[in-house]
């Protein structure tokens, strides 16, 4: 059996969370770009560091920092009249969080591959800096661009460590495809998981061809 | 620039010192018996496997799951010589399939008991009240339980919840641990108020200023009875830990947690 359910969550987790991260991506990314400044190595380490640490560690500061006795646990409270974790919002904040990297670090590329001079020129012929990033840069770094959304959708669908950790299981809530295949494994439901992990290979196969060709357009075109 | 060199020395210096202790020579002696165990067991486990060592055993390395996923990995061959589970089948189980050593030892019957956090009127209320009235009349969010597709303690679990007809009534507020350390976990930090988890895990004397507990009647679901087993090839070390927990002594430590054998007399009440 195919966990539908599991699969449509773990979809629109994976565009939410390109929503919500994308726009952030392009801006954070052309800042790191195209500014210099003591302690920019500190906030790049910040920033990658959703790449290093295991999922346990984002996990369990999740589960703490947003739990009932936190500020941010009881500021949701507050809001919504709900709790964070054991939420698809919580799962959504964690899923952001986790992959800043994934979407940052190929917009920031981008960027830096426009160099300067560029944006000297575009400034000289009297583009302002959001007509200019309009017009001019976001074209150029279109590539990096979709790179960073298509990973970060990518790397949503597989992620696990984290939505184990804060999520509950809840089916239709916070129960993801790949969660989903793990409780089938475990349940020694080989057939389920065996469909379920095809699924999610195919996904994953074209999202990340999808990256490579438009990648590969800009190279030759 | 010398100022973000010496920083940057200054960081390696302090994780250096931070990371010292990594450095010590580990506590687990080389070929020591590894041993797979339920994650209820860990409160129990924990003080046999220290006086194993004080009465001259040495160390044992105990991996803690839940029953399902272990025997699953045994079953794929991994290399614990001892298996503890909170649900015999899986023990039978694997005798069938050649992996261990039958038929094993009965450790107990399981308990399940009614959790809260200290300070929360829950425990209060199930005890008045019982368990069905006081959940239906609480405002509940989130209800904890180990997940019963692959946890024993989690299976029984939802069997007490359809039988108080709780099951179609919380619905989508049950939350499901991996283990039923996980489920128990969510309740103690709040995210959870309230769940239903092995009596043996949730009357560790460490939690005891954390917890209120309802032990639950072991007659509201089909029993659940604990079993160890050797796995085929088990070493000597993992014998002699095997033999000792079925001393009077460990035996007693058992009990303690509400772990009887089958036929051994009424569980504890908390």
């Amino acid at each position: 059996m195919v966990d539908w359910e599991a699969l449509r969550l773990s979809l629109l987790l994976g565009s939410a969370t390109v929503a919500i991260l994308l726009p952030l991506a392009v801006l954070i990314g052309r800042w790191l770009a195209a500014t210099r400044f003591r302690g920019r190595a500190v906030i790049e380490a910040a920033l990658t560091l959703p790449l290093i640490l295991p999922p346990t560690v984002i996990g369990f500061y999740l589960l703490v920092g947003m739990g009932p006795d936190s500020v941010v646990g009881q500021a949701w409270r507050g809001l919504f009249g709900t709790s964070l974790v054991f939420s698809f919002q919580g799962v959504l904040v964690a899923s952001v969080l986790v992959n800043l990297p994934f979407a940052i670090q190929p917009c920031q590329r981008a960027f830096e591959a426009i160099g300067g001079e560029v944006r000297d020129a575009a400034a000289m012929c009297g583009l302002g800096l959001w007509q200019g990033l309009w017009r001019i840069e976001l074209p150029l770094a279109r590539s990096g661009i979709v790179t960073g959304a298509v990973f970060t959708f990518a790397h949503t669908l597989g992620e696990f460590g984290v939505v184990l950790m804060v999520g509950g299981s809840i089916p239709g809530e916070t129960r993801t495809l790949a969660l989903s295949i793990y409780d089938r494994v475990q349940a020694f439901d080989n057939d389920g998981a065996a469909r379920m992990a095809a699924i999610l290979l195919a996904i994953a196969t074209v999202a990340v061809t999808i990256s490579f060709a438009i990648g590969g357009q800009r190279r030759h075109g | 620039m010398s100022g973000v060199r010496a920083a940057v020395a200054h960081a390696l210096c302090m994780l250096a010192a931070l990371l010292l202790p990594s450095l010590a020579p580990s506590v687990h002696a080389q070929g020591a018996p590894r041993i797979a165990a339920a994650a209820d067991l860990r409160p129990a486990l924990t003080q046999l496997a220290a006086e194993f060592r004080r009465a001259g055993g040495g160390e044992v390395m105990i991996t803690f799951g839940a029953s399902g996923t272990l025997s699953r990995q045994l079953a794929q061959g991994a290399p614990f010589a001892l298996f503890l589970s909170a649900d015999e089948q899986l023990v039978f189980d694997l005798v069938r399939a050649g992996v261990a050593e039958g038929p094993g030892v009965a450790l107990g019957v399981g308990q399940l008991a009614f959790v809260a956090r200290r300070g929360s009127p829950l425990a209060g209320e199930v005890r008045r009240l019982g368990l069905a009235a006081a959940i239906q009349r609480a405002q509940i969010e989130h209800f904890a339980i180990a997940n019963p597709a692959h946890a024993p303690y989690g299976a029984r679990a939802a069997e007490v919840l359809r039988r108080t007809g709780l099951w179609d009534r919380l619905g989508g507020r049950l939350v499901l641990g991996e283990t039923v350390s996980q489920a128990l976990e969510f309740v103690l930090s709040g995210n959870a108020q309230c769940g239903i988890v092995a009596y043996a895990l949730a009357s560790d004397p460490a939690l005891a200023g954390r917890l209120d507990l309802v032990p639950l009647p072991q007659s509201w679901h089909r029993p659940l009875v604990q079993r160890m087993v050797l796995i085929k090839r088990a070493d000597p070390g993992a014998r002699r830990f095997y033999a000792f927990l079925q001393t009077p002594a460990a035996r007693r430590v058992f009990a303690h947690y509400g772990l009887v054998p089958p036929g051994g007399g009424a569980a504890r009440g908390g």
